[in-house]
């Protein structure tokens, strides 16, 4: 058929009424689509606007971090878990220094328990505002996302105070923490932008220790989740767009290997921090929100609820951790670095500091799998060790890599526009998915 | 430490009475060497479905969720990356040598292991299955039991060139479209085989044989420390 020609274009449209004429449309979604959250790439496949099929390809952002490890020393990865989800840096951290432990049989010090549990929780939150701001962002509520930035600023400064960089911390060590938590916050300086009065303002609650600063972050921090809540909970073209939206059922979510919210929001009641407590969550007093249709609305109020318990948490290690100072690494000579003043005038010190930096240490031949409850779902390493000073084998598990697998069953035969609102609702973050 | 939480609560006695239920309801397991708060049996390859199935419905294990797949190649395991023998007379530098490298075709190279979880009973459960065909690796696809199977085996099949049978969608996954070979085989060069530039002549893309030397910049050492003796600690991992 010339389908230049006007004439028979207009032949052929009437001829086609016809069934086998009409053909579903093939579409690509991604890699460059802002609602994609990263590097998505999805083959939709539509019939008018609903969708028949949809094939995600991954990859885009595969990095082989699993590989990169296995070619280095234990402690040269930790920065690398951080680059995995990277809006939830900590809790990747976590898990790779809890399984090194696991094989090294260490503990780390009480104190450093508490820090760990107090940055696993606001690394909750870092993670649930961004997600958040995001998923609220893409289904077109744009007020969120700034509020929730706004709070997150805070969050990112206590980052930078305790580990030197925003995101990429590295601050969790074998053995405890690279370090104590410090004794004042950095302030807000008068600048042409900013006037004395608006610096004094914002410097409010900067003036203690780092531990004021986070207790009256916490203390405010519910204020801002009822902000939100104000914003979306109720609002009915926000429930237009999430309830009855990517529906799954607490079998199939099991048997989909959902992990987190996503598992939460189908109603099963499951939370790595109650069922099997790592470090100390076994004396925080918390609550598990759990949903009950399944659908996004559910998995976006259990979120929300998750904010407020984590800011409780955080209060929590913070009391303990003002009674109680102590050391926040573990005095093994194999997994801590010398002191900068042994090094100074001790030989000995030097070449352990260079050997511990260069070489590292030998982690005894087995393997275990160490999970955490990360933001998104249970992140686990597996990590087989021959006794080397590298890893054997460092396998990532990824909670976003099992929440996307199911993306082409939880998007079947909706809207187009609701692919969107279910890629928020899985919080996907394709440096962990593609790793 | 006064306080030692770090291991899971599910652990010790809870392991012991978990092992004693599975031996009792599934046939063909063996037991393999773990820490003590994890249990990780092997199972051979004919019997994988059989004995997954099994521990999916029993009503005392209930594994309903298969939270993890990863392949391994074994080909390196226990291997240091340099020969330093003669060091201490010749200075480090010059007495290094490569290892001799490993057999390709060894047996029992390849292995696939699960991690299993428990709702119903708050337990996991690690299995590894030796893929009996180093040539060709292919053990039993999960997915007709744990949907979840399904990516998670694409990727060993993508990284590890790890076959499952009955697979309904055997693509790869993570790597690049037209990628030749499995990146996570031990005997895969760390920066792989060929690099990408924009060739402003052809106008396209073009791939080329990588120009980097590879080169280890810290080497694969195993010391033997006394503390790590299997006398003192768990045995070593099986092969």
């Amino acid at each position: 058929m010339e389908a230049n020609s006007p004439t028979t274009a207009a032949a052929s449209a009437t001829v086609s009424g016809n069934l086998a004429e009409i053909r579903n449309y093939t579409m690509n979604f991604g890699p460059q689509h802002p609602s994609a959250h990263g590097v998505l790439r999805l083959v939709l496949e539509l019939d008018g606007e609903a969708i028949q099929k949809a094939d995600p390809h991954i990859g885009l952002l595969h990095r082989g971090t699993e590989k990169l490890a296995e070619s280095k020393p234990f402690n040269h990865s930790i920065g690398y878990m951080d680059r995995l989800d990277y809006v939830s840096m900590m809790c990747n951290e976590h898990a790779y220094v809890l399984a090194i432990e696991r094989l090294l049989g260490i503990t780390p010090p009480e104190r450093a328990q508490y820090i760990r549990v107090l940055f696993d929780e606001i690394t909750r939150i870092l993670n649930h505002l961004i997600w958040l701001g995001a998923h609220a962002l893409d289904i077109g509520a744009m007020t969120v996302f700034l509020l929730c930035f706004k709070e997150r600023e805070e969050l990112m400064d206590v980052y930078e105070a305790v580990s030197g960089t925003r995101m990429h911390a590295t601050y969790y060590r074998p053995g405890g923490v690279y370090r104590d938590l410090p004794e004042s916050m950095p302030k807000y300086q008068v600048s042409k932008w900013r006037s004395a009065k608006e610096v004094e303002r914002l410097n409010e609650t900067r003036s203690g220790s780092m531990l004021d600063f986070i207790d009256a972050f916490a203390a405010r921090f519910p204020a801002a989740v009822a902000d939100y809540e104000t914003l979306l909970t109720d609002n009915r073209i926000w429930k237009q767009r999430t309830v009855n939206i990517g529906v799954v059922p607490p079998e199939r979510a099991m048997a989909l290997g959902f992990s987190g919210p996503m598992l939460r929001g189908s109603g099963v009641v499951w939370d790595l921090r109650k069922k099997q407590p790592y470090e100390v969550y076994d004396r925080m007093d918390f609550d598990i929100p759990v949903g009950t249709n399944g659908d996004c609305y559910d998995r976006y109020l259990v979120r929300v609820e998750e904010l407020r318990q984590s800011a409780r948490i955080v209060r929590q290690c913070v009391d303990w951790l003002r009674k109680h100072p102590g050391p926040v690494m573990i005095d093994d000579r194999k997994v801590r670095p010398p002191s900068r003043e042994h090094m100074k005038g001790d030989m000995e010190s030097l070449i352990h500091h260079f050997k511990f930096f260069t070489e590292g240490y030998d982690v005894p031949a087995g393997e275990t799998y160490a999970v955490v409850e990360a933001p998104k779902g249970e992140f686990g390493i597996y990590l087989v060790s021959d006794g080397a000073n590298k890893p054997y084998r460092l396998k990532c598990r990824a909670p976003g890599f099992a929440h996307l697998a199911s993306l082409a069953e939880m998007v079947r035969g909706h809207m187009l526009a609701d692919v969107v609102a279910v890629i928020g609702t899985q919080d996907i973050v394709f440096g962990e998915v593609d790793r | 430490m006064e306080h030692t939480t770090d291991q899971p609560a599910a652990a010790g006695a809870g392991v012991e009475a978990l092992a004693q239920a599975i031996e009792r309801a599934v046939q063909g397991l063996t037991r393999l060497p773990s820490l003590a708060h994890e249990l990780a049996y092997r199972v051979e390859s004919a019997q994988l479905l059989e004995v997954c199935r099994a521990l999916r419905d029993t009503p005392e294990l209930r594994f309903e969720m298969l939270m993890d797949v990863a392949g391994i190649d074994f080909l390196q395991f226990g291997r240091e990356e340099w020969l330093t023998t003669g060091a201490t007379r010749s200075g480090f530098s010059r007495a290094r040598e490569q290892n001799a490298p490993p057999d390709p075709d060894m047996a029992g190279r390849f292995a696939v292991v699960y991690q299993l979880l428990s709702i119903t009973h708050n337990a996991r459960l690690r299995l590894r299955v030796v893929c009996p065909d180093t040539r060709e690796p292919i053990v039993d696809s999960l997915v007709q039991i744990w949907p979840s199977a399904n990516w998670f085996e694409r990727e060993a099949f993508d990284l590890f060139g790890i076959l499952f049978r009955g697979h309904p969608d055997l693509r790869r996954i993570l790597t690049d479209y037209g990628f030749i070979g499995h990146p996570f085989r031990k005997d895969f060069p760390l920066i792989g085989n060929v690099e990408t530039r924009y060739d402003p002549q052809k106008k396209r893309v073009v791939y080329e044989p990588v120009s980097i030397v590879p080169r280890v910049l810290a080497p694969k050492v195993i010391r033997h420390d006394n503390r790590y003796e299997p006398a003192l600690t768990a045995p070593e991992l099986p092969r």
